[in-house]
């Protein structure tokens, strides 16, 4: 099997425009959902009522237990049976955003974790109300010890959204697996599929090294 | 204006406080000398309630800090009660804790805004004549990051006055900082103690400081008090044998 130079340009506008947007709509969607509900999570497992941090803690253990693909298949198949009915990609940005949240609410956890005892105590001899406390000093620091960690899960994201074509999400891999169906020849689309990923995911990790490292002075 | 009464303060099996009595009378400034572990910060963490006591109680201008009544009964105070107690209570740390997610003003101006109501204008203006006080005007904008450990320590002192407390509590507050900005900071303290009729309540291992600051000076051993008197008479003639040992001690270092 050679490199077929043609055929690769002649297939490369139809990934880049279909097959790319679906996967940037998944990731980001699922990012978005992912970093709320993280931080939603975090501060629910934080709660003082046993009956609220248990449940939660329970759930997210669970999810971070099961394959993203079984959760997936469980929202697309079997909850329209219980009269929940969504389109594939919003099943998909649901699932990707709520298996994530799992992980990133430990990230925020860390975050909370790591704002000084002394921040809190200042919070408290200047009579801070409760909410102030969080909203004002200790979610904003929190946040910003997060940024690099949250960040690695958008990459890790954006590597896992093929998953979604178990649900017939069309995304660039997807799309390249019908197109090389049609034409037998796998190589080109597969190919260009793979280095989509690689020419986001590397830039986007140097980024995030640099934030890193910003950080941290 | 604040009264302990046989207070008692455990962590585990250690006893910090045994059956502490004291009493500050308003305006008053008290230091609290004595060597690490003998209790002396303990005690500001309880005014400020960062901590709660064991067994004991605690009264701020005729106010219970650590219980409060319900019905006929007495119980541990609860938040709200808490935070109506703390309004006159201020506090400066050793390690300064500004907020480092916000500029200096906003450091200032946070707590009025939130806690008492106050209008964001009026509490920048009154921020700013703090600012004036503790000669840091053009730094109003700075985040805490850019400025030196003395500077910080000054805006922390601003931030705890901007509340208006009537009880100030200062925790080793030099400690932290470089030997040539030691005495700024306690310039700044000894103006503001002059010029006011705060309460003060100090910790610190600078005795000069002490001898200038303070009515009355408070020297702690193993969780009691072991001798009480003007700072003259602590200073020069020391009564007890464990006093001497201490401020022998000290000078020594």
């Amino acid at each position: 099997m050679i490199w077929d130079w043609n055929w690769a340009l002649e297939i490369l506008p139809q990934l880049l425009t279909q097959g790319l947007l679906v996967t940037v709509q998944a990731t980001l969607g699922g990012a978005v959902l992912a970093f709320a509900l993280g931080l939603v999570v975090a501060l629910l497992r934080r709660s003082r009522r046993a009956y609220i941090s248990r449940p939660v803690g329970a759930v997210m253990e669970f999810i971070r237990s099961t394959p993203l693909l079984v959760q997936l298949f469980v929202l697309y198949y079997v909850l329209p049976d219980f009269g929940f009915k969504m389109t594939a990609l919003t099943t998909g940005i649901i699932g990707l955003g709520v298996h994530y949240a799992a992980y990133t609410s430990e990230v925020y956890r860390a975050g909370i974790d790591g704002v000084p005892k002394g921040q809190w105590e200042a919070a408290i001899a200047l009579n801070m109300p409760r909410p102030y406390t969080w909203i004002s000093i200790v979610l904003p620091q929190a946040v910003r010890r997060a940024l690099p960690a949250l960040g690695n899960y958008v990459v890790a994201i954006f590597k896992e959204s093929p998953q979604l074509s178990v649900i017939t999400v069309v995304d660039v891999v997807g799309l390249a697996r019908g197109v090389g169906s049609e034409s037998f020849r796998y190589l080109e689309p597969m190919t260009i599929a793979g280095l989509f990923f690689l020419l986001i995911a590397i830039p986007a990790s140097m980024l995030i090294r640099r934030m890193e490292r910003r950080l941290d002075t | 204006m604040i009264q302990f009464d046989k207070v008692v303060k455990r962590f585990g099996d250690v006893t910090v406080l045994r059956e502490l009595d004291f009493h500050v009378k308003p305006a008053e400034r008290v230091t609290l000398i004595g060597p690490s572990g003998s209790g002396k910060t303990t005690i500001l963490r309880l005014l400020m309630t960062l901590e709660r006591v064991t067994s004991g109680t605690i009264e701020v201008d005729g106010q219970c800090l650590s219980h409060m009544k319900r019905g006929d009964r007495t119980v541990p105070a609860d938040e709200k009660h808490l935070r109506q107690v703390r309004k006159k209570i201020g506090m400066v740390f050793q390690q300064f804790n500004l907020f480092p997610n916000m500029n200096v003003l906003r450091n200032i101006t946070e707590a009025p805004v939130r806690a008492l109501g106050v209008p964001r204008e009026q509490a920048e203006e009154k921020a700013r004549e703090l600012l004036e006080m503790v000669e840091l005007s053009d730094k109003a904008l700075a985040h805490p990051s850019q400025l030196s450990g003395g500077q910080q320590q000054r805006v922390a002192i601003a931030r705890a006055l901007a509340m208006e407390p009537e009880v100030l509590l200062l925790d080793e507050v030099t400690s932290a900082l470089d030997p040539e900005l030691v005495s700024g900071v306690q310039s700044l303290l000894r103006d503001i103690a002059r010029s006011s009729n705060l309460t003060l309540l100090c910790v610190t291992h600078e005795m000069n400081f002490a001898r200038d600051i303070s009515h009355r000076v408070l020297m702690f051993d193993q969780g009691q008090i072991v001798e009480d008197g003007p700072p003259e008479q602590i200073f020069n003639e020391p009564e007890q044998q464990r006093t001497r040992d201490f401020l022998q001690a000290v000078l020594d270092a």
